[in-house]
Formats: C-alpha cells, structure tokens, sequence
C-alpha cells in the first residue's frame, strides 16, 4: 500500500514533466536502437557466412587439394574411389562479370556425403534436366534476380548460399570451361581397412578447411567497423540518459526529502526507484529494438551490396528477426538504465533526511568532477599512446580510437570552462560579462550533450576525411589503372578465338587477360598473366619497384603482387615468392590494387598458360582510338559477343566507384544518424535546464533585460557551445582520420592511403552543428521569451 | 529429400523386385520410348550377356549367401549392383545416363551390417563387362571366369569386410520359359537367370573380428525394361536350398487391394527347371517382427503341393534391415517341416 502511494509520488513527476520523460525513453531508446540495429546487420552478415559455409557440398568436410590450387583430374577421383576412399568431386568457379558475377559449384550428387545436402531432385523432370546436356542450376531466390546470361534453367532453393549456383559436374565443366576438380570431400565415415591417402596419391594434400573462415576473415573490419560505430552510438546515447535520469533525481530531492520525513525507508525509496528505472529501461528496450530493426532493415540491403561489391560475401538484402539480437539489445537497455542511475541512486540512499532540496547544487557538482573527468582523459590518453606504440591489429587500432575519443570528450568541459575564463577580460559591457561568466556556469549542465556532439562531429570529420581522401585517390588509380578503351568477355573458347581475331584487325592493341584462382601464401588470391606491352609500363601505378619491373615480369622471371599481399604476408622486394609448389619468383614490384579483398601476382602470360593448361581465355582488353570504340563495339556485337560482355573504360569507371560509393553509404548514414543523437542529446540538456535556470534569469529581468533579449542570449550561448565543440572537433577528426588511414586502413584492407584535408567539408559541417544547436535551443529560448512574468516574479516570493 | 532419393528413384523407379519405387514413380509405370523389352524366346548370348545391357531400363548382379562361420555360427552376405538407365544408350562420358547402385550386407546371428554405393555411368567409378569377366562399384568387386563358374566377390564397409570365393558346381538356370519370366498378370516380364550351384570359401569381418566361413551361394542375373503393375506394394523373395540337394526360387508379389501374383522356379540337383505358374507357389505370414517400428513378416509357412513342400521358413536375424536410402529387408533363413534346408529372403514394401 505505501509503496504504491510513493509510486504515485514519484511517477507524478513524469506526469509534471512529459517532455523530460520522452526525453529519457526515446535517448535510452536511440541507444538501444543502433546498438541493435548494427548488431542485427553483423548477425544477419555472420549466419550468412555460416550458412555458406554449411551450403551444399560446402559442409563441414575435410578435402582432398592439389598443390598450387591446381585441378584434380577426373581419373583421380575414379583411382581414389575404386581404393576404397569415399571421396565426392566439386569444381568451383567464377561465372559472369560484374555485379551478376556468380560462383559455380559443380556437384557430383551420386556420391556426395549424405550430411553434405544436396539440392532436392525427386521431380522426375528436374532430375533428368539436372543429368542432361543442357544441365539445371539451384539458385538462392535473391541470387536467382540477377543470374548472368548463359546459365541453365534456374530452380530457387534457400540452402543455396546466395552468389553461388549449384549444379552438376558435367555442367560446370561447360560453364566453366574446365576439366577436373578443384577439390575432393572427403567423407567423415569412411570404410575399414584402406590404404592411407599419402602412399595412395601423395600429390594430393588434405586439408581441413574452414570456409566460413576466409571471408570471416576479410570482412572482420567491416563488421568490428559497424560495431564500433554501435559502440559510439550507444556511447552517446547514455551520456543522454545519463543526463535526464540524473536532472529527474535531482529535481526530485524535494520529494525525496519529504517523502523521507514521512517515514518512508530509505530501502522503500530506493526500491520504488530502482523499481521506476527498470520499468522505464523496459519501455525503452522495446523501443529501442523495434527502432534497431527498423534501421537495419534499412541498412543491410546496402551493407549487403558492400560486402558483396567489396569482399565477393553474399548476404541476404533482407532480414530476419533473430531473437539473439533482440535479446542484446534488450541487455544493454538495462544494463545502459542501470549505469546512468546507479550513481543517482547511490545518491539517494545517502541522501540526509534534512538536506537543503537544490537543483543547482546538481550542476555545481559537476564542477568538481570536471577535474575529475580531466584526470580520467589523462589516463585515456596515456592507454592511447600505449597502444600506438605497442599494439598492433585491427581491434588495438580501435580500442586506441575509442580511448582516444573518449578522453577528448572527457577533457571537453575542462577544456571549455579554461576557454571562457579566458575569454572574461575580453568582454566589454555588463551584459556581454555576465552572459559569459553565465555561459561558463552553464558549461557543467551542458557538458554532457556538449561531450556527446563533440564526439559526433569528430567522427563526421574523421570518417568523412578518410572516405574522401579514399575516393579521390581512387579515382586516380582507376584513371591510370584502367588504361584500356575496351574490355571484352567472349561467350565460349570458339569464341574467343574469333574476337581476338577481330581486335587483332581493328584495334591498335589486343591484351587479352588471363588468370586463375590460386593460394598465396596460405591465402585465396588470383595470379594474372599478361603479355608485354608498353600499355602496362606506362600505366600500372606502382607503389615500390626494383629496376625494370615490366621487363623481368615479361622474360618470366619475376613477379610482381598487389599491396594487400605485400602488407599481409610482410614481403619484401627481391625475395622469391611461391607461386605453386614448384615455382617460385622473386618480387619485383608492388602495385596499389584498391577495392579487392584478395592477394594477387602478376606473371608473363605464357608462364601463366604454361602452368595452368585450363584457364579461362575468354577476357581481352583492347587499346583503340576513343572515337573508334563504338564501332569496335558494334564490330564485335554483329560476330556475337552479347552487348553486356563488352565494356568500354568509362562505363568500367564508373560501376567501380559506384560500388566504392555504395561501400561507404552505410558509413555515411550512421555519421548521420549519430550527429542527430548529439542534437538530440543538446536539445535535452537546454530543455531540461532551462527550468533550473529562472532563479538566474529572473534578477537580470527585475533589472531591465527583456524576456526577448534573454531569449536572444540563450540562442547566442548555444551558438557559441556549438562553434567551440566544432573548433575543438576538428583536430581531433583529423587526428581520427589519420589513424583510420594510417593504422585502421591498412589492417582491414591491405592498403594505405594517403590523407587529403577537405576544408569545405568541415565549414559545411560547422552549419549543421550549429544548426543543429539552434533548433535544440529554439524550444527553450521560445518559452523564454513566451513566459509569464509572474512566474519570474515567483522566483523572488518562492523560499528556495 | 536429395539428389540421392531421386537417383534412387530412377535406378529402382524400374526395379521388378522393388515395389515402393512403383509406387513412388507410377509416373514411369508407362513403357519408355526407346527401351527394349524382354521378348519371349530370345536365346541368351554368352559371355556377353553376363555383362550389361544398356538399351534395358533396369539390371542386376545379385549375390546371395548362407554362410557358416568356422565359430560355427550362421552368417548371410549379400553383394549386390543395380544399373538404371534414364536412356536407352552408354557412352564413356559423365553425362552417360547409366546410373549404378551397390549394395553390400553382412548377417550374423545377432547384428546386420549395410552398405551402399553409388556411381554414374561413363566414369569408370562402377560398371560391368561380360569378358573379362567383372562387376564393380567403388572397389567392390565381382570378377572372375566368363562362364561366372569361379569368382572372386570383395566389399567393404565401415564396420564390415568380406572377401569370398566362388565356385560353381552346377549349371546356370533359367527362369520361366527359358529366362523369359513374367512378373503379372498384365504381362510385365523381364530377362531371368541365375547360378544356385556356388560353394562359397572366404573370410568375413565383422566388429567381433575375423571369420573363416564356407557356405553356398545364389547369384540372380536380371534385367528388363518395364516395372512392376501400377498396384502391386511389395515382394516377398524366396530362394531356399534344400538338404536334398533340390533348390527353390519363388516370389510373391501383393497388390494393393490384397491380391497376389505367384511365380517361381523348381531346380533339381543337375539343374533342371520347372516353371511355376501363378498360385503354384504359396507363402503366408505366420509371425510379425518388430524392426525399428516397422512390420516385418519374418516367419513364413511355404507351400508348393505339387512337389510335396510344405515348410516353416525362419529368420536368422529378424532384424536384417537394409538400412539404406532406399530400405528392405534381407536376410538368411533356416528351412524346417517336410523339407530342411537353408535359404535367403527379401522383401521390400514393408515401409
């Protein structure tokens, strides 16, 4: 019964103040939400790599591998079976070109593992279409939308892995234009008494793969990327709760007092409190992770065509509800509720029966603990530059930006409060000195939303800076890298014989391009053969290089590899790199090879055929005159050669920084969305603190001042706190950039770029800030200038 | 719900001896454009015709065998590869629309053992040549004389291995008129012989270990191109050699609505035959096992009055469950009543 009744006192609060109550639950809420939201995009990427990984003849299996990723011949697999080993065929391989680019996985279903799964075939019509010439292909529905030409009939079915096209042996070979097997499953039970697989076929490896592993691996950064920005999100959601659970304690010390005074127990009170806060974190969980799907449901379609445009990892453009995330999201609600109050009410049950009830001893308090804060920014510093020195890896890159981050905004209010102290003997006229020296009293209040747009604005700057600085040059490299004027793909091998023909007639140049999938250094990459030609001295941007790369490259007796493989496996310039078991160059050169996850090598052309009898000869790039494209397009269309095979530079161009834009826009929309929390944060803090404030404000309009000029100078000091976040914002964004080019970058992809300042960026970015603390301010500062005057006369009657 | 299952359909789809595929695939009940059916009358061609015919639908090698272990316990071992054609052609290629299916058993008195194979024809991962003789799926083998008087019969499984020596110590037999036995009333017929005669030398190997076994062997040749009628669940096959040297093949094939068809071969010691019309040969449950939840009749009483049989067929193991994708049981048997003697029994439609 008494608890109800000390409910009902409290909760009249809420009631008096619904705008602070929003406030609490929709910051708590936002919170919750992108924290939920990121987590739910990483959850739905992850179970895709689990599910391709589980897919289709893709099980959890040990293979049977040549060296140097060679193919398995046909007769081995039959030696190998006829041995007793229980051994399955798959060949794998790329189909198609672009976005509708495809990976082929021919299965043998007659003697694919039982546990392997295979796609259903009891439709008697499926089964003999999946058997004959014209072969049948299974397809995940989303795959099945944008399918390359040229492929069989198509059957939608969810266990495929989406990207992929799973269908027989004979048909891949024909898709393919191979003959053998990239690998061999290995069954898990396999019969008594067989002769180990090492006297059998010693040329074979076995090797136990782990298929979810390489593409976890490369899209690590991707997803540690997201949850960092859910990190910060959250982050600065709380700095929010924090600020309206502490407001509503404090404004409640009256009632506290007297509700103690009554008689009810300090355990009762904070009971009925924790109470309160639980239920609010509940509401606001709920929110929050209805808010988190709708933003990942927003999010993924374009998350997925970044993973799949950058790292080649299919995953679903739409999402499914997983309570794993849902569960987390509700966790970090509460658990984010119980931070933000814990201090408040270890307060409250502290709290003397007879203390003095005032709110502004709240925001005094503050002031002492601005020293405090700046200590703790000292520390986090100190683990900043700790980290620098000694840490390495993609998780240290962050946990230094998060350490770094976070005590910059610790440092804000010291640094803000030391700013107007020495700004005072700057201001001319009582107006002008009061309207600081009360700016600087207000730094306590505000310095949390002030912490919270700092943090948002050094992101925009930091983010934006390396995403600006990647594209510009980008789009150098693509300029330089793309020296071809036409690239062409033929249909088949007859084909292409007749378009080589044709290019060799028309065109001033023919490159035809060549490669293979192979492993580097224990990683998946492709080796390319090219002819010699002046194009690729003239043009390849190399980052390193010893004397005359070209040259040795074409006499085949060296290699030359991109960034990513020169960072990753820690190579050097003249050492011998393995390109098979038997066949090792040495490296002359390094070439920056932005927008592909992968390791890849560069041989002369013949050495690459030599080696690898079965690579595709399909591709050609031609060099002409840019005014006989077209009609070398028209000239290859009548021998063909679909149009959609024929791309000419600049439609190259473009699709690879359409992609490179796509790759960023999740990046981008959660600079934004973190910017509107921080607006969000600072409209709070200037609405809640504006009822505090009429004790102060009430003198100076006893004196004169009308509520219109205070108004004014309300708007005036958001503007202010506004433009000094922003300055201060700038170095830190910068500094922010450079660790994500220099340190981030470099871990996540492979490659380092170099850092370009964007000046206009940041003036663009002080509007919105400053925007942004306007319209926090408006609110309070119309309400300002709308009040009743007796309610500033009140503040003189009033005993407090 | 795989691959497999629809392999399995098309490689039994046809399968006389296998009745759930009828059921499963009455689709392909119809006779198939360009298959050859079995024609009454058709002398046999020899080796050759111990290897496959592709222009039929469907074939087998089928080898049974009562065994006795020098523990002196009874064992049964079951080698058999079905071929299954979607066309009525071979060719060396992967895209060959010959299919094969392996099955491999052993029976002790207390467990069963099974095994399957798959392979798709043009590969060289299974198949079957009539000279030099030889079957094979995997590195299951049966190879031996073109005239399969002596052969050699190797398979292996996960908990299993046999490795058998076959010699024959009579002639082949034909069932019906002269290998062409029908299999309805409708008419469907195919291409039917068999080798009853083996005396069986060799090793088995079980979890309980090693073996020496001797014993008798019973291999079926058949091969045809039109499946079992619309209506007809299941079979029930019986090949029983009897102390006295006489040998009996008969079957049973149940109807949907309850009615049978009967057929069968009576063998003397020296190999002659006599054909048994429909209700000659009788055979009725007499005892339900339990395997696994399903119903098994593994007691039967078996009658064929016309040379006085009236015998108690029982199981070795009640529980010789092919526990394969597509399942049956089969097993050996123990003969008691007017006649003793041993035998081997399938039976399929007891899903």
């Amino acid at each position: 019964m008494m608890t109800r009744v000390v409910l009902q006192a409290l909760l009249s609060h809420w009631w008096r103040r619904p705008l602070q109550l929003v406030t609490l639950l929709f910051g708590l809420a936002l919170a919750t939400g992108l924290w939920t939201g990121v987590q739910a995009i990483n959850q739905e990427a992850r179970s895709s790599y689990d599910a391709a990984a589980q897919a289709l003849g893709q099980g959890d299996f040990d293979r049977l591998v040549a060296q140097g990723g060679a193919l398995i011949q046909r007769q081995t697999f039959v030696d190998l079976r006829r041995a007793g080993w229980l051994v399955s065929p798959v060949i794998e391989g790329r189909y198609g070109r672009g976005e509708d680019r495809v990976t082929v996985i021919g299965l043998d279903p007659f003697t694919l593992p039982p546990s392997a799964g295979a796609p259903d075939l009891s439709d008697d019509n499926d089964l003999a279409q999946w058997f004959s010439d014209d072969g049948l292909i299974f397809v995940h529905p989303e795959t099945q939308a944008a399918l390359p030409d040229g492929l069989p009939r198509a059957i939608p079915n969810l266990s495929v892995a989406i990207g992929e096209v799973v269908t027989d042996v004979t048909t891949a070979w024909r898709l393919l234009e191979v003959d053998g097997f990239s690998h061999l499953i290995i069954a898990p039970q396999q019969p008594i008494g067989l002769t180990p697989l090492d006297d059998l076929i010693p040329s074979l490896e076995r090797v136990r793969p782990d298929p979810a592993g390489d593409i976890a691996q490369l899209t690590r950064s991707f997803h540690l990327n997201l949850t960092a920005f859910g990190l910060l999100s959250f982050a600065v959601g709380l700095f929010i709760v924090h600020a309206a659970i502490g407001l509503a304690f404090e404004q409640r010390r009256g009632m506290f007092r007297t509700l103690r005074a009554l008689g009810v127990s300090t355990r009762r009170l904070v009971a009925v409190l924790a109470g309160e806060t639980l239920v609010l974190a509940i509401l606001a969980g709920l929110l929050g992770i209805g808010l988190g799907y709708l933003v990942a449901a927003t999010l993924l379609p374009g998350v997925a065509a970044t993973l799949r445009g950058l790292y080649g990892a299919a995953v679903p453009g739409t999402l499914s509800l997983d309570p794993a995330w849902a569960l987390s999201g509700f966790g970090i609600a509460l658990a984010g509720a119980a931070a933000a109050a814990g201090q408040s009410l270890w307060q409250v049950a502290k709290l003397p029966i007879l203390a003095p009830a005032k709110p502004r001893a709240w925001a005094m308090a503050m002031d002492r603990s601005q020293t405090r804060l700046a200590l703790a920014a000292l520390v986090l510093f100190a683990v900043t530059v700790v980290l620098l020195i000694f840490g390495s890896g993609l998780v240290a890159g962050f946990l230094l930006l998060g350490a770094f981050l976070l005590g910059a905004a610790f440092l804000l209010p010291w640094v803000l409060s030391r700013l107007l102290r020495l700004a005072a003997p700057l201001a001319r006229g009582p107006i002008t000195q009061w309207a600081l020296a009360d700016t600087r009293q207000q730094v306590p209040g505000l310095s949390l939303a002030l912490m919270a747009l700092l943090l948002a604005l050094a992101t925009n700057i930091g983010v934006g800076t390396m995403v600006s600085s990647f594209r510009l040059t980008f789009a150098g490299w693509l300029d330089q890298r793309l020296a071809s004027e036409i690239y062409v793909t033929a249909r088949d091998s007859q084909q292409s014989e007749d378009v080589r023909a044709l290019l060799e007639g028309q065109a001033d140049a023919v490159l035809p391009i060549r490669s293979t999938d192979i492993r580097l250094e224990g990683q998946p990459a492709q080796l390319f053969g090219v002819v010699d030609h002046p194009t690729y001295e003239q043009g390849w941007p190399l980052i390193t290089a010893l004397d005359t790369p070209w040259a040795q490259v074409a006499s085949g007796q060296a290699v030359l590899i991109n960034e990513q493989l020169w960072r990753r496996a820690d190579l050097t310039l003249g050492s011998e790199l393995a390109l098979t078991a038997d066949w090792a160059l040495p490296i002359v050169g390094v070439y920056s090879d932005y927008g592909n996850p992968e390791g890849q090598a560069i041989v002369a052309q013949a050495e690459l055929l030599q080696r690898f009898p079965d690579v595709s000869t399909l591709g050609y790039a031609a060099r002409t005159d840019p005014a006989q494209v077209e009609a070398l397009r028209a000239a290859l269309i009548d021998i063909g050669v679909p149009a959609g095979n024929i791309l000419n530079q600049a439609e190259v161009k473009t699709f690879s920084l359409d992609v490179f834009d796509r790759t960023f826009l999740v990046t981008a929309a959660l600079n934004v969305l973190t910017l509107g929390v921080a607006a969000f944060a600072m409209l709070a803090s200037l609405t809640t603190l504006a009822g505090l404030r009429l004790p102060q404000l009430a003198p100076l309009w006893a004196m004169g001042l009308t509520r219109r000029h205070l108004a004014l100078v309300e708007l005036a000091r958001a503007v202010l706190f506004a433009a000094i976040t922003w300055a201060l914002a700038v170095p830190l964004g910068l500094i922010l950039a450079w660790v994500l080019l220099a340190v981030v970058n470099v871990e996540a992809f492979g490659w380092r770029l170099p850092m370009f300042p964007f000046p206009f960026d940041w003036a663009r970015l002080a509007i919105w800030a400053i925007v942004a603390a306007l319209l926090a301010a408006a609110l309070p500062a119309y309400r300002l200038a709308r009040i009743a005057p007796a309610q500033l006369i009140k503040v003189f009657a009033d005993e407090r | 719900m795989s691959v497999k299952a629809g392999i399995i359909g098309l490689l039994l789809a046809a399968a006389v001896a296998f009745s759930a595929l009828a059921q499963g695939f009455a689709g392909l009940g119809q006779e198939v454009d360009g298959f050859k059916n079995p024609e009454r009358g058709t002398p046999f061609d020899f080796p050759a015709d111990h290897g496959p015919h592709p222009e039929y639908r469907i074939e087998w090698w089928y080898l049974t065998t009562n065994l006795r272990g020098a523990d002196g316990q009874d064992y049964g071992a079951q080698w058999t590869l079905f071929r299954s054609a979607r066309e009525p052609r071979s060719d060396d290629t992967w895209n060959s629309p010959q299919s094969w299916m392996g099955h491999a058993a052993i029976t002790t008195e207390t467990n069963h053992f099974s095994a399957e194979r798959f392979a798709r024809g043009g590969a060289g991962q299974a198949g079957a040549v009539g000279s030099p003789f030889e079957a094979w799926i995997d590195d299951w083998k049966m190879v031996g004389a073109d005239d399969l008087s002596d052969l050699q019969v190797t398979a292996r499984g996960q908990d299993f291995s046999y490795d058998l020596r076959l010699e024959a110590q009579g002639p082949l037999i034909f069932h019906g008129d002269r290998g062409f036995s029908v299999k309805s009333v409708e008419g469907q017929a195919s291409y039917y012989y068999s080798q009853p005669f083996y005396e069986v030398s060799g090793q088995i190997q079980t979890p309980e270990g090693a073996v020496e076994v001797t014993g008798n062997a019973w291999l079926d040749r058949e091969y045809s191109s039109q499946p079992l009628g619309r209506t007809q669940s299941g079979w029930d096959w019986f090949s029983l050699s009897f102390d006295d040297g006489n040998k009996l093949m008969g079957f049973l094939l149940r109807d949907t609505d309850g009615d049978t068809f009967t057929a069968g071969t009576w063998i003397t010691p020296e190999g002659e035959t006599t054909a048994l019309e429909n209700g000659q040969f009788q055979a009725r449950a007499l005892d339900i096992t339990d395997v696994d939840g399903r119903q098994v009749p593994t007691t039967w009483q078996v009658m064929l009055p016309s040379f006085g049989i009236d015998v108690t067929v029982e199981a070795v193991n009640t529980q010789a469950w092919m526990d394969v994708i597509f399942s049956y049981w089969e097993g050996p048997v123990r003969v008691s009543g007017s006649h003793s003697g041993i035998g081997y029994l399938e039976m399929t439609g007891y899903e």
